[in-house]
């Protein structure tokens, strides 16, 4: 599991009302090397909550993205690119799990996988509200 | 093998020359030369008795992907997802013919059921590409981050009709069980397809006639989306299609209109309706249209 997804799953628990980001519990780490393209990274950027994913890379154990909430100007800079580009696609996070903020509640990662899937007591039924016999009719 | 044996062989078993053989060798090298594939290969799909392997509608939804491949690399994607990724034969397809990390293009896969998960994965890596796949209910868990950023979106759902209590259960059944009209998982996806697809993120879906695709159009262009049928298959006892939707500024000027005069235009109806013919059963033969 990349960065960029945990960067994109929030808990998915009824009644959580932050759930993001999901904490990272990492017990294997794998990073691959993958073609870097500017194009896509300057695309993401704007959709990327910062603060997550540097908290998350150093959680995988890669320290070196900037801090300070990047600026797009920092989107010129090859070195920024390239740091951003190994957080966000070559870290691999292959077992461990993500717990949600909130509740503690574990999701576990195997093989590069996480496990989102909620128990029948954890997930939110949408009740339509339907208007009442006297609301009809007024 | 070793000298008497060779010679004893060489009298007693008719073999042609040497060279004709090591020339015969090398043009069957030469017929295994690597075409790199547009599609996953079956050979190399991975299976478990629990999860749905390829059939007509994964080979429909491909085939549609295939034709309307021009049109996907001009409109360049970033994000790609797949719900429902059962064999990860449709994915690891999509991302053959689109491209990966060197092209800016990103996939993403889920499925309920758990082995399907780990076989789409085995797909993935077997074919060299990769997907980020995630074992969960649709988009469960990513609705509000990757909220309108999906830019192509694919779906071959669950679509037999089935009685409700099949919905859901968890293994194989999960690949076809639909509920009444096999409208149960589809009805449930759209809304959800709506939030996760971009401006101008196209969700390309296999349906089936029994689950009344014109009122599911109806439906999706109330939101906003024309629909176009890319592919289409006829059987005896059925018929199949892959129906592409996108935003359509048109279509939204016509909902704003609609809400505001309480009706769709009519032109705007006929010409989604158009697509689908008023007869429930179909012409027999295999045709695609574009």
């Amino acid at each position: 599991m990349r960065m960029l997804t945990h960067n994109m799953l929030s808990s998915n628990i009824k009644g959580v009302a932050n759930g993001f980001p999901l904490r990272i519990e990492a017990e294997k780490v794998v990073e691959k090397k993958v073609e870097m393209n500017a194009d896509f990274l300057r695309n993401i950027f704007p959709k990327i909550e910062w603060k997550a994913l540097v908290d998350a890379s150093k959680t995988m154990g890669y320290t070196d993205l900037p801090e300070a909430a990047a600026d797009s100007s920092m989107l010129n800079s090859d070195e920024f690119l390239q740091s951003f580009h190994h957080a966000l696609l070559e870290l691999h996070l292959e077992e461990g799990a993500l717990i949600c903020p909130e509740t503690g509640r574990r999701f576990p990662v195997t093989k590069g996988i996480p496990n989102m899937l909620l128990h029948e007591d954890e997930i939110l039924e949408i009740v339509y509200a339907l208007p009442t016999y006297s609301e009809a009719f007024l | 093998m070793d000298d008497d044996l060779e010679v004893h062989f060489r009298q007693h078993v008719s073999i042609p020359p040497l060279e004709v053989i090591e020339g015969r060798q090398s043009s069957i090298k030469q017929g295994f030369k690597k075409i790199p594939s547009k599609t996953a290969q079956i050979r190399l799909v991975s299976s478990h008795p629990e999860v749905y392997e390829p059939c007509d509608d994964s080979f429909a939804l491909v085939d549609a992907l295939l034709a309307d491949q021009a049109n996907l690399s001009e409109h360049q994607p970033k994000i790609c997802m797949e719900v429902g990724c059962g064999s990860g034969y449709v994915i690891t397809s999509l991302a053959l013919i689109l491209g990966q990390e060197a092209n800016g293009i990103h996939y993403f896969a889920t499925d309920i059921n758990p082995h399907a998960v780990s076989v789409t994965r085995e797909t993935l890596r077997t074919h060299g590409v990769h997907a980020e796949v995630i074992s969960t209910d649709i988009a469960s868990g990513l609705e509000k981050r990757l909220s309108g950023l999906v830019d192509v979106m694919v779906v071959n759902p669950p679509y037999v009709p089935t009685p409700e209590d099949e919905v859901g259960i968890a293994g194989i059944t999960s690949a076809w069980a639909g509920g009444e009209n096999g409208r149960r998982v589809i009805d449930k996806i759209l809304p959800i397809a709506d939030n996760l697809l971009s401006d101008r993120g196209w969700l390309y879906m296999v349906t089936l006639t029994v689950n009344n695709p014109s009122e599911i159009c109806v439906k999706m262009q109330e939101k906003g989306y024309t629909a176009r049928i890319v592919v289409q298959r006829s059987t005896e006892e059925e018929s199949l299609q892959v129906i592409k939707f996108w935003r359509d500024s048109d279509a939204v000027l016509e909902v704003k209109k609609a809400s505001m005069t309480r009706s769709i235009s009519k032109k705007v109806m006929e010409s989604v309706l158009a697509q689908f013919p008023r007869l429930p059963f179909w012409g027999v033969g295999n045709n695609v249209t574009s």
